[in-house]
């Protein structure tokens, strides 16, 4: 249960990373989900793509909605604040905390009940808006807490543990964020940690909306045969585009990689995104073409993942709204007031 | 000849403009009210409109008064009608006695015109027709050409209105001589034609002073403005929309580093009003003054997330600026409506502070105050407007800021603190008022991180289910409520001259009404003790002032009699003890219905000596 804390001690030679913490200090309380939850792991490569960034843990505001995943934000960084919102809302206190104060990383957690059925309109225009943040969806196409009923983003023709076939036709939050201008896209597994902790340092490294959807099998209720959703599935209808490795502006690229088989992708704050690719012709600045190539793998019954579109010098919100550099929370009466002479001023043109 | 007497009256009247929506007129009457402003005599123009762009009738009643009774009085005493769909119906809205201004191009017979009215009759179409050849030109300097009329009818002073055009067309030069060119072509007609002036006349005064011309949605925005918020999110919707337009237009001038050209604040319109109240608490939660501008139907669809930030405690500012409901209602009528729905707002037990500001004046001082009082008292704040304060312009007392004033940005544990080793517990009652601690995000590496959820939590953020930390936080957050009775603007109360066993309590945008009421009912022989409620909870003093009173009047408007319901509700008093007496039929609440509804009632209530009959 949440009121139980973890114990302190830790192994003394456990790694440390550039400020001297242990992944431990990047841990929250015990998780409360289910024994062998996909989401667990999320946490896990929550707190391991932290930990290898060096963030100071402090730095990072953790804003979620309801449900299973929204939960999720209580078992990681301990020491960041956290909001566990209402129900689809996430997408805009987020927006509204990032307005107040652009220095922190602001990290998004939600579902697929939470962002593609009640907070469908909210996950649409925050990524509209281009807000910088890591918007991840936990995505089990079931509602968990609940007892097991279908989301939003269950695939047509699905079952559910009880045997109902899913009628409505699926939603797929990664052609819509494509679609709504998202300057980052990818799609992982939260069985594939190689795949997912890299994709997570680079998507909070990237200055724009940055959009995860990780597929996250949820073990009560929907990793039976007949679901799309189970680790059988995706394991075995998983295509990878490609691998990444995330390399900040301070590491120098070693790795050597077969000519023709690597693109280095360059972020807005020098970081480098190098890609192994998997599929040939993927091009991961093309947003159309990412488009076309999802749709055609559904058809096929495939799930691509990989870090599947971004964009070269994004814009965010601050940048579209001109705000000063300065948190506004930080601004006071001096920098806010215009004071008596303007008043007078305002007054004398009303009369 | 009229068969009622002709009014005459100088400084002290009703005019009324019946117009098409969407024709140009509005621009025109406004200059005509502000005019009467320039030349000293108090005035308050009311804009009745529908929801529509073009097309539907609208009207714009000016009441100017010498005395200074700037509520709606009722009744027209001039009708400039120049909308043949209401033309029978704005003849019959004329005082006995009053005048008809109309366009006479088309010979109307006799039997249209009612027998104790004077008709004045302008061929506003044939004039134009021959002065212009376009016809955007012909609609538009038909405008001017009739406050021209007018000012021969009333005998204005032209130079003024020659003045206000100068100062309009300020920039766009080239328009002023053709608009001063219509203005004279209507007084010329007017003054060869007619016989000027006629029974109601303007005479310069000196009775509007310092006062400024300033709508109400307009002000509160200035308030936001130098109450230091940073964030606005919002959604459209009549009639607060002009907040946001006004809020962004003030920051372009005032917000504006000089430098660098960035925004010193963030404005969002937002995809509906769950999104707009949702970035408002994301933004109040992590340290920055946030608010967002509704009316009625935006604050049901926030009511989830207001019930969140007051179990949560997050600072936000509401701007409700109320239309008279339900639902759609009537979007551009004004109404009371939502006091009940803003007091109680969200599921659960919640509380929330109301202020209700009476004008312009108000809407500034409270609009700014909204943000100390949220950050102090960590919850949402909603200020009380409605479409008469908000979309009409008032004479206004000036806007006054004290530069000495510093923000009360409430409890706030600083990274010194925390590193001090000051205990924190984001919902610790550390000195009795009720209002916890709080941190902002960011603050400390190690320290003063909480979790904020809508979910129960003990005095630590701790989530917990158990019943006795449950209990023991909503006893806290009535603690804190009982704490901001003392920090909201307090009721003001006037007694009557006379000793007397009857009050009356009302609020917000009926108080010039009020004011001018409590003269016709002292007239009529009557005493009444006077309160003024500017916010919700209560103080004490409204307790003292129902029972210091047989009867207390409560005049609102709405249908429910809300704020009776409320004081009911909060001050355990007899309900039989509050007489309500409610107006709300979409248009501001006059003095005459105050005063003959109060009237009558006291009337019945007075025990006059029977003549004795030998």
């Amino acid at each position: 249960m949440t009121y139980l804390t973890k114990p302190k001690f830790h192994h003394p030679d456990l790694p440390k990373n550039e400020l001297g913490y242990t992944h431990r200090d990047y841990e929250g309380t015990v998780s409360t989900l289910c024994a062998g939850c996909g989401h667990d792991s999320i946490t896990g490569a929550i707190i391991a793509a932290c930990f290898e960034l060096s963030i100071e843990p402090h730095r990072v505001a953790k804003i979620s909605g309801i449900g299973c995943s929204s939960k999720t934000p209580t078992y990681f960084l301990g020491n960041s604040h956290g909001f566990n919102s209402v129900h689809g809302r996430m997408p805009s206190v987020l927006t509204g905390a990032n307005l107040a104060n652009r220095d922190l990383i602001y990290l998004g957690v939600s579902g697929d009940g939470d962002s593609a059925s009640i907070g469908f309109g909210q996950f649409a225009h925050a990524l509209r808006r281009a807000v910088n943040m890591v918007y991840i969806v936990e995505n089990n196409g079931v509602y968990g807490l609940t007892k097991g009923q279908f989301s939003a983003t269950a695939d047509r023709g699905s079952k559910s543990k009880r045997g109902f076939v899913n009628t409505d036709n699926s939603i797929d939050l990664v052609a819509i964020a494509l679609q709504l201008g998202a300057s980052f896209v990818a799609r992982s597994f939260s069985g594939d940690k190689q795949q997912l902790v890299p994709i997570i340092k680079a998507a909070i490294a990237h200055k724009g909306a940055a959009f995860i959807d990780i597929i996250s099998p949820c073990v009560a209720f929907n990793n039976h045969a007949g679901s799309t959703k189970s680790f059988d599935f995706v394991r075995e209808h998983n295509e990878a585009v490609n691998r990444l490795d995330y390399m900040s502006s301070r590491m120098p690229i070693e790795v050597t990689y077969e000519p023709g088989t690597v693109e280095v992708v360059e972020q807005h704050d020098g970081s480098k995104l190098t890609l192994r690719k998997l599929a040939a012709d993927y091009e991961i600045t093309d947003r159309t073409a990412a488009l076309g190539f999802l749709q055609q793998h559904a058809a096929k019954g495939q799930i691509v993942t990989g870090l599947l579109y971004v964009e070269k010098g994004p814009q965010d919100l601050h940048a579209h709204l001109r705000t000063v550099e300065a948190p506004l929370n930080t601004l006071n009466e001096a920098e806010l007031c215009p004071g008596q002479a303007t008043l007078e001023a305002f007054n004398a043109s009303l009369r | 000849m009229p068969t009622a007497t002709p009014i005459s009256r100088v400084n002290d009247f009703v005019v009324r403009f019946a117009n098409v929506n969407g024709s140009g007129s509005a621009s025109a009457n406004e200059l005509f009210a502000r005019a009467v402003m320039r030349m000293g005599v108090p005035v308050a123009p009311r804009n009745i409109f529908p929801s529509n762009i073009q097309g539907l009738p609208t009207w714009y009643e000016v009441r100017i008064s010498e005395a200074g009774h700037m509520g709606a009085r009722g009744g027209t005493d001039l009708m400039v009608a120049m909308n043949p769909q209401t033309f029978e119906r704005d003849i019959g809205s004329i005082e006995p006695g009053g005048y008809l201004f109309y366009d006479s191009t088309k010979t109307l017979p006799a039997s249209k015109f009612r027998q104790d009215i004077t008709v004045v009759g302008v061929p506003l179409t044939a004039i134009c027709n021959r002065e212009y050849s376009d016809a955007r030109q012909r609609q538009l300097f038909k405008n001017i050409i009739y406050i021209g009329v007018l000012t021969a009818l009333i005998d204005m002073d032209v130079k003024v209105v020659e003045q206000l055009i100068g100062e309009q067309y300020k920039g766009k030069d080239k328009l002023i001589a053709p608009n001063i060119k219509a203005l004279h072509i209507g007084r010329d007609y007017a003054t060869l034609n007619l016989d000027c002036p006629i029974g109601l006349r303007l005479k310069k005064s000196d009775k509007v002073g310092d006062r400024i011309f300033i709508e109400g949605n307009s002000a509160a925005a200035l308030g936001a403005v130098y109450g230091g918020a940073t964030v606005c999110a919002w959604y459209p919707i009549t009639p607060s929309s002009s907040v946001a337009d006004a809020f962004t237009r003030h920051c372009a001038k005032m917000r504006v580093d000089a430098k660098t050209g960035q925004a010193k604040y963030a404005i969002i319109q937002a995809e509906d009003e769950l999104a707009s109240i949702g970035m408002v608490i994301g933004a109040g939660w992590n340290g920055a003054r946030a608010f967002t501008a509704t009316s009625g139907p935006g604050i049901s669809l926030m009511q989830e997330f207001i019930g969140l930030a007051y179990f949560a405690e997050i600072p936000a500012v509401l701007f409700d600026v109320q239309r008279a409901g339900p639902s759609t209602g009537m979007p551009t009528r004004t109404q009371q409506c939502d006091i009940i729905s803003c007091a109680y707002a969200s599921h659960g037990d919640t509380k929330h502070v109301l202020l209700f500001p009476e004008d312009p004046a108000e809407a500034f001082e409270f609009g700014a105050q909204a943000f100390d009082l949220a950050d102090r008292l960590q919850t949402p704040i909603f200020v009380m407007l409605d479409l008469d304060i908000g979309m009409n312009h008032h004479l206004s007392k000036p806007l006054v800021w004290d530069d000495a004033r510093q923000y009360d940005r409430g409890k706030v544990m600083t990274a010194e603190e925390l590193e001090a080793g000051k205990d924190f517990g984001r919902y610790l009652d550390v000195d009795g008022d009720g209002i916890p601690y709080r941190t902002y995000p960011g603050t400390h590496p190690t320290k003063g991180s909480f979790f904020t959820r809508g979910t129960s939590r003990d005095r630590y953020a701790r989530y917990t289910e158990e019943g006795a930390p449950y209990v023991d936080n909503m006893q806290r957050l009535i603690r804190k409520f009982d704490t901001a009775k003392d920090l909201v603007p307090r009721p003001l109360q006037a007694n009557s001259a006379k000793p007397t066993k009857y009050g009356v309590i009302y609020y917000g945008s009926t108080a010039p009404a009020m004011d001018e009421a409590i003269h016709m009912i002292e007239a009529g022989g009557h005493a009444l003790d006077r309160m003024r409620i500017r916010a919700f909870p209560f103080h004490s003093s409204v307790n003292s002032f129902v029972a210091g009173h047989d009867f207390v009047f409560v005049v609102e408007q709405n249908r429910d009699a809300q704020m009776r319901s409320l004081i009911v509700n909060e001050c355990g008093i007899d309900p039989v003890r509050l007489v309500p007496i409610l107006h709300y039929d979409g248009t501001p609440i006059t003095a005459r219905f105050i005063a003959k509804s109060i009237g009558d009632r006291l009337d019945a209530l007075t025990v006059k000596s029977m003549k004795v009959v030998s």
